[in-house]
């Protein structure tokens, strides 16, 4: 008995930080919302964050479901501080323009491809699930930011320069995506969660894939932020949760 | 190209099922064919409105002008006769 809640206390780890990374990313695509660069793409962007929110919010669900302590999926949303927030670095940079917001994510739709896709296998059968419908989702949103980085890659020499000038930013941003910590490592050998191992070298190919058809260069810098796992975070991860949490933490419990 | 161009015209067709025809939806803008493509698909089927989409370039559609109505749809307003109105239908006819 002790083992099953253990194991419950750990898949609901593992939940909440896919569960935070979808709503971080998610979040700042929402802030895009009636600034997108034409009609069509504002759209098209908005269409994601709501797809990764509705991603985020299974995953919460099903994390509220494991804790079983009553409460929501807007409970864990909307009631933890930045240092209890589990998203990666790069979800949460900020919107500096239309390159970097492409960049940032072609790098998440790729990984989160290839983790929807090994956990649509997992042993867990709700991860499974949630995996699974969400893997179409992805698979369309990386179709659509790939085919922005073609297109801005082969492009003028200043949309060149851009989005050349966006993968050098937030390349530093990628490496903590697949080092893997403890949590990874024992859902992993209970063969729920998925091989970091194994997904960066499939994200690494797709990166090579495009950024070839895109004219753009790797960055070489062997330098890589980390700590988002133990709930270290840039600067922009507090200004993003006063925005989103403002009403819930003004007035909890508020409903419309 | 001028700075905030939008990009070009691209009309929209759907298939809501397989097999039926496409139906005119309406139009997108999109600087070439993957991304009117990609366009069309967020703006016109987030409802599963259809199993298939085509995109075509706006300035490729040949249209009749008003000018040409007379000459190309008034000679048929007094042929009565090319409409079905004088068939009964049989009984045993269930889709019509």
């Amino acid at each position: 008995m002790k083992e099953m809640m253990k194991k419950e206390e750990l898949l609901y780890n593992y939940s909440v930080r896919i569960a935070d990374n979808c709503l971080i990313l998610s979040h700042r695509l929402s802030e895009l919302c009636a600034k997108g660069p034409v009609l069509e793409e504002d759209i098209a962007l908005t269409n994601i964050s709501l797809d990764l929110l509705g991603q985020s919010s299974a995953f919460y669900k099903y994390s509220a479901e494991l804790e079983n302590k009553g409460r929501t999926e807007d409970d864990i949303a909307f009631h933890r501080s930045e240092r209890h927030f589990y998203n990666f670095q790069l979800s949460e940079y900020p919107n500096i323009d239309f390159a970097y917001v492409i960049v940032r994510q072609f790098f998440s739709d790729v990984y989160h491809y290839y983790l929807f896709d090994f956990l649509s296998q997992s042993k867990d059968q709700k991860m499974a699930a949630i995996s699974a419908k969400s893997l179409k989702e992805v698979t369309y949103h990386l179709r659509h930011s790939s085919h922005w980085l073609n297109i801005l890659g082969n492009g003028s020499e200043e949309s060149q320069l851009k989005i050349q000038k966006a993968v050098d930013s937030l390349w530093i941003y990628t490496g903590e995506l697949f080092v893997p910590d403890d949590l990874d490592k024992k859902l992993l050998s209970m063969k729920i969660g998925v091989d970091l191992k194994e997904l960066k070298t499939l994200w690494m190919n797709k990166i090579n894939e495009v950024f070839q058809a895109s004219k753009l260069s790797k960055p070489t810098s062997n330098y890589f932020m980390s700590g988002s796992k133990e709930g270290v975070h840039t600067e922009c991860l507090g200004h993003i949760l006063s925005d989103m949490q403002y009403l819930q933490r003004s007035y909890p419990g508020a409903e419309w | 190209m001028t700075y905030d161009n939008q990009g070009n015209l691209w009309e929209v067709f759907l298939q809501a099922k397989a097999g039926a025809s496409f139906k005119h939806a309406g139009s997108v803008h999109a600087f070439e064919a993957e991304m009117a493509l990609q366009n069309a698909r967020d703006l016109y089927t987030r409802r599963k409105e259809a199993v298939c989409i085509w995109v075509v370039p706006a300035e490729h559609i040949v249209s009749t002008m008003p000018d040409d109505n007379a000459s190309f749809f008034d000679p048929s307003d007094d042929k009565i006769y090319r409409h079905p109105t004088f068939y009964t239908v049989p009984k045993g006819v269930k889709h019509m």
